[in-house]
């Protein structure tokens, strides 16, 4: 168990101090959210129709953002051999590297999510279920993002290719999670969609590690 | 299908066999296809779609190939996976360029059907969204195969993307259908049997035929390419090393 908790603590330290960390991510977080109200027009109506789903588009991209070191550098100085080693089977050394990250720059997101998305004219009541969307959504977007991660290890122009691997299988957090925001600001079920959301996060939870930790191993042989 | 891989899996075998049942298939595909596409056109126009119900024959076949183009692709990377198999890796290989050019020309033809049914030639609707996002997973694979020099681990990265795809495509379906759609449901597996006229019906399962039996023929064409060059590739290291 200490050893499961000074591998998060490791974990959660590099992804927090990795290449700026949280600040990375909630800055261009930030900069998408800005830029689409000059793009698209500063009229309240039309911001506030779309308000929830930019936020929730922008939240996807940018936790794309720092998942190209998240293996990579273990790889290159050779930790990751060493993690290989230890007694931690590989699928939680993965399972507790993905967690690092969802807790360094994924909360980040889903405390600055409520104000982006308000900021944008979403209406105040909307700003627990952001939240909530957000934290799970995190999740769901730092495991399948780290079986990206771990897949590109190796190739040439890894960064560019883990957001080509990742985008087609963050589809149904994006939806799920939209369809709820959506649902709820116009006063409609929204439970459904948080449930199919929460439930894809489990999904991406418990077998992300196993396909991260194959890909690792064929990364290292 | 058990027996499928068990008999094929020796590579002398498989060369053997594909010989000749790669134009075997190929001729099936171009006999099928020419009274396929000469049934399509002599048939009576649809009383609501007029004459651009034809384009059905080279769609719907384009759009059943571009999945079962990754069912192939899938159960490949299965088999290279456990067996560490280098024909079914092979077989993977050449399965994801077809498969992506299937998976194109279905959403080529649908969106030159879809601007005189629909008047538009896009619309984010749920089936064409998943295809969509279909041909970004095959584009998805052949980008990380692409970009890996060592082959053996392109091999295995590749597999591993193919089978994680292969669990996510039913949940992408279903969340897209769940999102938006407005495509017409299946008329070829409605219940209660097809809800097509047969002037309809036997031309587009005669295309669908030929459709599969040209994949067929490009798959184990495109197969017997990649054994040569892998073949040319060894020869080479070994004249290297002499």
């Amino acid at each position: 168990m200490s050893r499961l908790l000074a591998l998060l603590q490791r974990e959660t330290a590099l992804a927090w101090g990795r290449g700026g960390g949280p600040l990375v991510a909630v800055g261009f977080y930030a900069g998408v959210a800005t830029l689409l109200p000059l793009a698209i027009g500063p009229e309240p109506q039309r911001l506030a129709a779309i308000a929830t789903g930019a936020a929730w588009v922008a939240l996807a991209l940018a936790s794309l953002l720092s998942l190209d070191r998240l293996f990579e550098r273990d790889f290159e100085d050779g930790a990751l051999d060493l993690l290989t080693l230890s007694p931690v089977p590989l699928e939680l050394t993965c399972f507790i590297k993905c967690l690092g990250q969802w807790l360094a720059t994924g909360a980040p997101l889903a405390v600055a999510a409520p104000v982006a998305a308000i900021g944008l004219g979403a209406s105040l009541d909307l700003a627990p279920l952001i939240f909530a969307c957000a934290l799970l959504g995190g999740l769901a977007f730092a495991f399948m993002g780290g079986i990206g991660a771990a897949l590109s290890l190796g190739a040439r122009r890894g960064g560019l290719l883990t957001a080509v691997i990742v985008l087609p299988l963050f589809v149904p957090p994006v939806i799920f999670g939209g369809g709820a925001l959506d649902s709820f600001a116009n006063g409609l079920p929204w439970r459904g969609g948080f449930a199919l959301l929460a439930a894809y996060a489990a999904m991406a939870v418990a077998l992300g590690p196993v396909a991260m930790a194959a890909a690792c191993r064929n990364a290292l042989s | 299908m058990t027996w499928a891989p068990a008999f094929l899996s020796n590579p002398e075998r498989f060369m053997a066999f594909s010989r000749w049942a790669a134009p075997m298939f190929g001729v099936i595909a171009v006999a099928l296809g020419a009274i396929g596409l000469y049934l399509g056109f002599t048939a009576p126009e649809d009383y609501q779609q007029g004459q651009t119900v034809r384009i059905m024959f080279i769609h719907v076949p384009a759009a059943q190939l571009s999945m079962f183009a990754y069912a192939c692709l899938g159960v490949a990377s299965f088999l290279s996976l456990i067996f560490r198999h280098a024909l079914a890796d092979a077989a993977a290989q050449a399965a994801a360029p077809l498969g992506a050019a299937f998976t194109f020309l279905a959403l080529i033809t649908g969106a030159l059907w879809g601007r005189p049914m629909w008047g538009t030639w896009w619309v984010w609707d749920g089936r064409l969204t998943s295809v969509l996002v279909l041909f970004l997973l095959y584009i998805a694979y052949i980008a990380l195969r692409a970009s890996m020099d060592d082959e053996a681990k392109a091999a295995r990265a590749g597999a591993i993307l193919a089978l994680v795809g292969v669990i996510n495509l039913p949940i992408i379906h279903y969340s897209v259908e769940w999102w938006n759609s407005l495509h017409q449901g299946s008329s070829l597996f409605a219940k209660g049997g097809p809800a097509m006229p047969a002037v309809f019906l036997v031309p587009l399962l005669l295309m669908s035929l030929a459709y599969m039996s040209a994949f067929g023929s490009l798959w184990l064409v495109r197969i017997r390419g990649e054994v040569w060059r892998r073949r040319a590739e060894a020869a080479a290291l070994r004249m290297a090393g002499t």
